[in-house]
């Protein structure tokens, strides 16, 4: 179709032009040029895949693979993870049966549990959701990023993508949107029991538990972080929310309102219906004692969060982290197997290469 | 005014645009468009709008056109930038290569419609724009000038009324041809002449045939009042066409009767039919299977949805509500709108891309054909030609090639051999020269004494052959064409003829004494072997025609008796012979047609003055006519050419091409069937097809000719051939499970013209006899070479239907260079032109023009097989690429409660297939070469690799889709298990659904574009620079387009994700983990394939590649073997 319609217009350029054209003259510019890209010569390499020249390259991948397999496998089994499940447990049960929005009195319970193994360095703390849809196509765009980004005209009137949650008592809602409403607002505390029956609370830091360039760029106050009870005047709170959003942590203006870190794990919307969210970070102590020793501890839950109407699951997760982050033993045995097939299949290809291999070349040679 | 009839479709003309007399007729001013050519398409105001128009009349354009819409009303998860950028893209790429095509036209178009005319009025010569000219202009003419539109010759400035014309670069003949002026204006040549001139011209209305043209000129001429009109008939030799340009005279006076967009040449231009490709037709049935999936896969999904949504706490959980105006709306209405939402998100599926990148593939790729050095004929100048780049890959595909002989196989540069007069044979010099001519030993040669009435008929003959002709003399100057020196006495002079065979005729008349000298006012003169110049009176030419085979000429000698002298096929010249020594011309004719030479036989017949005067009157009255003009003039020929008295034969070598018996050997290696269909007799015929090889020593020649079925019936005739080659074929199919079927018989069929027609007729009484057809398809499907002779040119036309519509449906090609030829290249899939001596009509009506036949072997084996694995692997690709890029969307709609959620970024989804995975593969299917050329002309049988589409069947194109689903699982559920509620960074921060999108999307690109790389046998630099370029394209667009906050967006979820996940060591081990398992199975398919079922293809490529590496050792080894 193309070349049809570039040819026409040719012809019609050539009209004119056809007075007098000269034999020779034709030949010269019809002549199409000797170059190696033109006549389709350019040098190249040219490969083809055969048993012979693949086997080798099964061998190393089988060779590379499983060693890298092993080393990740065992790096995740070193990793201590423990994860408590807290609606098992009668108290927390009985909160989650007699649990209203806007019951005052927060429902507290506490799990008790043990650790077997004492966890050394850094230790992580999760929260964990299972059967919630935070990738709900209406909820993951139930935002507004310009607002959490500090801009003023966003946070007076937030984006449509917020409906319903983007006015309250016809006073726009800070932050707006389905995510922020339903932020994970259950307090979690954790006493190490010693044997002789004394609680400790074990300290939790909040912060680092947000991508630095989500807390420092992506999620910006309106104006600054001073002052945000008076920059969020005329704002509404989400609907679900206990306080406003210049209240969630007032004690630290570098983690209050759209900074928070809580609030900004909450906003990165997880991937899958069973997802868990960095809570707290156990820094390891400067001596050489394990970060929680082994023993008895208890879990103490300020239960805000509704799951039961959706069958959802809470659970709490402490790990330690490796290289390779968390408990997860999928790579590694996928890398294991993979190595293998790799290994097996350059057998297999090694057996044909010997049984058929040299029969096609010589076949070929004598034809 | 005794004929006037009343004709619907004819326009008068009044010359100079003056009223004719008063009481002539009534001068009705009838409007005609003026001489605006208008070739382009647009005008600046319609641009957008009809270019939009045409361009969404396209099925697929229109499809992403309701996507776009369809994403611009409803809440759909995808932007609606997603599919209006690539649509935007395409139509404006599209526009601005049709705009800038058209603008090029306008620009022709404006250079020839402001190019000066000199326009005659009131005795003045005018210089007008070419635009401004109308019907009924008197126009002047000079030398080398262009017609402006098409005229009628009124007077020129040669004394004998004629001018010269060569229509170049209308159908490419660049022979001189004449024209004449009408008779009756002959006299006038000053431009004051033209202000008396007072006439009209009635002629047809304009149409588009070339060569055909009837008129009437009428003269006023208002002499001592008496008031009388002249009649003067019009044919093609009196029309001048637009386009042709004038040579050889110094100026003309003419007349307009067609302009602008009515002329000829405008008529012309109109497209053929469009031809389709069998890729195409794959391409269009995976393109059903893929909506069909895609409207089943949206369909499950919107299912599933309300089945899983079925618990309100699932549909509307407390974090996550819906609005008022959602719940409002009715059930069916929210099932449609999720339907609809499911196939915007699906709709990838669909890529927008590959129409482009097919077209894009196919325009650039032609060029390859144009490039090619080897298809480049220094002889001509020519280089191979694309008229349509549709038909690429459909070289690659041909099973039946279908030949014309003359000038396609032969060379059509005749040369005389021989005479024969009465049955003795006379040889120029020049060839008898130590050449013994086998069996002539039963005639006598020119030495031996002719007899006492020999001399006369001899010389009569030389005469005959020396006026019998429409040869023109041209001097000096050099032509394109037919180049012949005829060294006289004076200045260098050449024969020109549009028919190479009376050049030859003539030239060798000039050997054997008789010059022919020139026409000059209606007197031929000839040079006889005294060197005296004999002139006699050129009276009628009765040009050739296909269906009379013969032409004539009627003259009259300075004695005044008047001679009819005729050539022509023996065919059509022996049943009109009434004396002369037939048997012996007809044994020499026979003798020679074996020999492959060409044959004429030459007749006369002497006129009375009476009987020339009744011819006159006959040619007259038909050459009047107005309507039926050919069928009367066909008539008054056929009454005219009789009663002959044969003086004798001619023999012409046609000698074969240049390497056209090799090439048919190719042909023949490479699975093709190569028929030769002809209009020459058998016996040449034949003789051409061993000589080509067409036909070898071995074959069995199986006849199914006139002769055959005058003796048996038709049917018993056919019953028994089929009879013959169906033993042969059961024993061959036996022999071949023995392993014997090396030397098995090969048939050769011949069938003729007359028996073709009583084949293919369509008989009602016997129902046995409708059977004919398909005993005949049988017969031939058996045989390795068919010769169809004695075919006209619409039986061409009706042998190339009649095996495409066999039930296998083959792929057939037509080659040929003649008009004769062009019915059959427009019927063939593949029409084939040959620039040749019979004038540029095949060629400009064909999708290929080749300057030779050996041509065809590369462009078939070498392009056609490279353009074939080229477009097969781009549409298997593409779908491929597609599958693999929307099935994880649609697993991942398992994992969101069958919201539409995308998986990917917007930008994502948007340049998947415009930037990221599209170079790689457009280049791959233009420069990919699985085996070298050499090797592929060197070993035709690899083309058998690839016939009947074998790269696009459907078990391929399943393997192909299970792999982009395997790819999908492998991406999908890979990353979900990495994500499935565990962490893999090394500060225990989470990731969210775009990362999980992004390492999805990051390991599709990569194994995708390595997936192609693995399919590359052919890496150049370019390969390397766009395959590996576009991976780091990727990357750097996924860095920056993450690495900043877009203040145009209103969301910033991609925002430091790609970096992020980059950061953590699992991801990378993940992506490379999920890539090698992604390509395993593929790289495992092909390796043990190739080693335990290798096809021919893949064995050349491991010998040329083990040769290549270590040719010393190959060479070893092969003496080893040897």
């Amino acid at each position: 179709m193309m070349a049809s319609n570039y040819n026409a217009k040719e012809e019609d350029g050539h009209q004119p032009a056809a007075i007098g054209h000269g034999g020779a003259g034709t030949v010269k510019n019809k002549k199409p040029d000797n170059t190696a890209f033109k006549q389709q010569r350019l040098p190249a390499w040219q490969p083809i895949l055969t048993a012979g020249t693949v086997l080798p390259a099964f061998f190393v991948i089988g060779l590379i693979f499983i060693p890298i397999g092993i080393g990740l496998f065992v790096t995740s089994n070193n990793i201590k993870e423990l994860e408590v499940t807290s609606q098992l447990i009668v108290p927390c049960y009985n909160c989650s049966q007699s649990y209203s929005w806007n019951s005052t009195k927060p429902c507290t319970c506490s799990v008790p549990f043990s650790l077997d193994q004492p966890f050394e360095s850094n230790v992580f703390m999760y929260y964990g959701l299972s059967n919630f849809y935070q990738n709900h196509r209406r909820y993951v765009k139930s935002r507004d990023d310009s607002q959490l980004n500090g801009d003023k005209a966003s946070l007076k009137s937030p984006s449509k993508e917020c409906e319903p949650y983007r006015t309250s008592d016809e006073k726009p809602i800070a932050p707006c949107g389905a995510i922020a409403n339903s932020l994970f607002n259950d307090t979690l505390e954790l006493y190490y029991i010693d044997p002789n029956g004394s609680r400790t609370a074990i300290p939790l830091v909040k912060k680092g538990i947000a991508w630095w360039t989500d807390k420092h760029v992506k999620f910006r106050n309106p104006g600054g972080n001073d002052n945000l009870t008076v920059v969020f005047q005329g704002t509404s709170k989400p609907v679900n929310w206990r306080k406003s959003v210049y209240e969630l942590d007032p004690s630290d203006p570098d983690n209050n309102g759209f900074i928070n870190e809580d609030f900004i794990v909450w906003m990165r919307t997880a991937a899958l219906p069973t997802f868990r969210k960095l809570y707290r970070i156990i820094h390891k102590k400067p001596n050489m004692t394990p970060t929680l020793p082994l023993g008895r501890y208890i879990l103490e839950v300020t239960y805000n969060y509704p799951v039961r109407s959706f069958e959802g699951r809470k659970r709490m997760i402490l790990s330690t982290i490796s290289w390779m982050g968390g408990k997860n033993p999928f790579l590694g045995i996928a890398y294991i197997t993979v190595g293998s097939v790799c290994f097996f299949l350059g057998i297999v290809l090694l057996i044909i290469h010997h049984k058929y291999g040299n029969r096609n070349h010589s076949a070929d040679i004598r034809s | 005014m005794e004929c006037k009839e009343n004709w619907v479709d004819t326009r008068t003309v009044y010359i100079g645009n003056k009223e004719p007399p008063p009481g002539a007729e009534a001068y009705i001013p009838q409007r005609y468009p003026d001489n605006r050519i208008i070739s382009s398409k647009y005008t600046f105001w319609n641009f957008v709008p009809k270019n939009l128009f045409e361009q969404f009349r396209r099925i697929a354009n229109f499809y992403f056109l309701i996507i776009f819409l369809v994403q611009l009303i409803i809440d759909t998860p995808t932007s609606p930038i997603t599919s209006g950028l690539p649509l935007f893209f395409v139509i404006t790429v599209t526009a601005i290569k049709q705009g800038y095509e058209d603008w090029l036209r306008h620009k022709a178009d404006n250079a020839i419609n402001q190019c000066p005319v000199h326009e005659v009025q009131h005795g003045k010569v005018i210089r007008k724009q070419s635009r401004k000219l109308r019907v009924g202009d008197v126009v002047l003419i000079k030398e080398d000038e262009t017609f402006p539109c098409d005229l009628i010759l009124l007077s020129t400035s040669r004394e004998d009324g004629t001018c010269f014309v060569t229509t170049a670069s209308l159908d490419g003949e660049s022979s001189h041809k004449t024209y004449y002026a009408v008779q009756d204006t002959k006299a006038f040549i000053t431009e004051e002449d033209f202000d008396t001139l007072q006439a009209s011209i009635e002629c047809e209305q304009p149409q588009p045939d070339l060569y055909k043209f009837v008129g009437r000129i009428n003269i006023y001429s208002d002499r001592n009042d008496v008031f009388c009109v002249f009649f003067r008939p019009l044919g093609s030799e009196n029309l001048l066409l637009r386009g042709a340009t004038l040579k050889n005279t110094q100026h003309i006076y003419a007349v307009a009767i067609y302009t602008g967009m009515e002329t000829k040449m405008a008529l012309n231009y109109q497209s053929k039919s469009q031809k389709r490709s069998a890729v195409e037709k794959s391409m269009n049935a995976y393109l059903i299977v893929y909506l069909c999936i895609l409207i089943s896969k949206a369909l499950i999904n919107t299912v599933l949805k309300y089945v899983w949504q079925a618990d309100p706490d699932k549909d509307e959980p407390f974090y996550n509500q819906k609005t008022d105006t959602e719940r409002q709306r009715h059930i069916l209405i929210r099932a449609f709108t999720d339907f609809l939402a499911f196939m915007v998100l699906f709709n990838y599926i669909i890529p927008v891309s590959m129409y482009v990148t097919v077209e894009m593939q196919k325009f650039l790729g032609s060029y390859f054909i144009m490039w090619d050095d080897e298809m480049f004929d220094e002889e001509l100048g020519e280089r191979a030609q694309v008229n349509t780049s549709d038909l690429n890959e459909e070289l690659g595909q041909v099973e039946y090639v279908f030949t014309d002989k003359t000038g396609t196989l032969t060379e059509n540069n005749m040369e005389f051999i021989e005479c024969c007069v009465d049955g003795y044979v006379y040889v120029p010099d020049a060839i008898c020269n130590g050449q013994v001519m086998p069996g002539s030993t039963s005639m006598d040669m020119i030495d031996s004494s002719p007899g006492p009435g020999g001399r006369e008929s001899e010389e009569l003959f030389f005469r005959a052959l020396c006026l019998c002709h429409t040869v023109q003399v041209k001097e000096e100057e050099t032509v394109d064409g037919i180049k012949m020196g005829i060294h006289q006495n004076k200045a260098t002079s050449f024969y020109i003829s549009s028919s190479p065979d009376e050049v030859a005729l003539v030239e060798g008349m000039k050997r054997l004494g008789f010059t022919y000298l020139r026409l000059k006012d209606s007197h031929m003169e000839i040079l006889n072997r005294e060197d005296e110049v004999e002139r006699f009176e050129l009276l009628e030419v009765l040009t050739f025609d296909s269906v009379r085979r013969r032409m004539s000429v009627i003259v009259r000698s300075t004695t005044g008796e008047y001679y009819l002298f005729c050539k022509g096929a023996d065919s059509s010249i022996f049943p009109r012979v009434i004396s002369g020594k037939v048997e012996q011309v007809k044994a020499r004719v026979e003798h020679n047609a074996v020999e492959g030479l060409r044959t004429l036989c030459v007749a006369y017949r002497k006129l009375s003055v009476a009987q020339y005067e009744e011819t006159c009157h006959l040619l007259n009255s038909a050459k009047l006519a107005l309507q039926d003009r050919d069928r009367k003039l066909a008539e008054a020929y056929d009454l005219i050419e009789k009663d002959f008295v044969l003086l004798g034969a001619t023999a012409v070598e046609d000698r074969l091409q240049d390497k056209a018996a090799d090439t048919i050997e190719s042909l023949q290696k490479a699975g093709m069937k190569v028929w030769v269909l002809t209009g020459d007799k058998m016996e040449t015929a034949a003789a051409t097809c061993y000589a080509s090889k067409l036909f070898r020593r071995s074959t069995q020649i199986l006849e199914l000719t006139t002769k055959r079925t005058e003796e048996q019936s038709l049917h018993d005739v056919l019953f028994d051939l089929s009879k013959t080659v169906l033993r042969q074929h059961s024993s061959m199919t036996r022999d071949t499970f023995s392993g014997l079927s090396a030397d098995c018989v090969d048939y050769g069929l011949i069938i003729d013209g007359a028996t073709l027609s009583a084949v293919l007729k369509p008989s009602q009484e016997d129902s046995s006899q409708g059977n004919y057809k398909e005993i005949f398809l049988e017969i031939c499907r058996n045989c390795s070479a068919v010769l169809c002779c004695r075919m006209a040119p619409l039986q061409k036309a009706q042998i190339v239907k009649l095996i495409k519509s066999s039930p296998e449906h083959p792929i057939t090609l037509a080659i040929g260079d003649g008009a004769n030829d062009v019915s059959m290249i427009l019927e063939a899939h593949v029409g084939i032109g040959i620039m040749g001596k019979e004038g540029r009509q095949a060629a400009r009506n064909s999708d290929y023009a080749i300057p030779k036949f050996k041509h065809l072997k590369k462009m078939l084996l070498v392009h056609g097989h490279y353009y074939y694995i080229r477009i097969s692997e781009l549409v298997q690709y593409f779908f491929y690429k597609n599958v693999a890029f929307i099935f994880p969307q649609f697993l991942y709609q398992f994992f969101c409660g069958f919201s539409q959620q995308p998986l990917y970024d917007t930008a994502y989804l948007t340049l998947y297939n415009i930037s990221f995975t599209s170079l790689p593969i457009l280049l791959f299917s233009l420069i990919e070469q699985h085996i070298n050329m050499d090797i592929l002309k060197k070993d035709p049988s690899l083309y058998r690799d690839i016939a009947k589409n074998s790269l696009l069947r459907w078990p391929i194109f399943i393997y192909w889709t299970f792999l982009g689903v395997f790819d999908a699982i492998v991406f999908f559920f890979g990353s979900y298990f990495l994500f499935n509620n565990s962490t893999f960074t090394s500060n225990g921060q989470m990731f969210g659904n775009w990362t999980f999108g992004t390492l999805v999307f990051t390991v599709l690109v990569f194994t995708v574009t390595l997936k192609l790389a693995l399919d590359t046998h052919y890496w150049t630099w370019i390969n390397h620079f766009v395959i590996w370029g576009s991976l780091l394209f990727f990357v750097i667009f996924s860095l920056l387009w993450g690495g900043i906050i877009w203040p145009f967006l209103n969301y910033q979820r991609m925002y430091y994700v790609f970096i992020q996940m980059l950061s953590s060591g699992p991801a990378w081990l993940s992506i490379i983990l999920l890539i090698v398992i992604s390509l395993l199975p593929d790289v495992v398919k092909k390796v043990v394939c190739r080693a335990l079922w290798p096809t021919t293809t893949e064995r050349i490529q491991v010998a040329s590649h083990f040769t290549s590496v270590t040719p010393l050792l190959a060479k070893r080894t092969k003496v080893l073997f040897e």
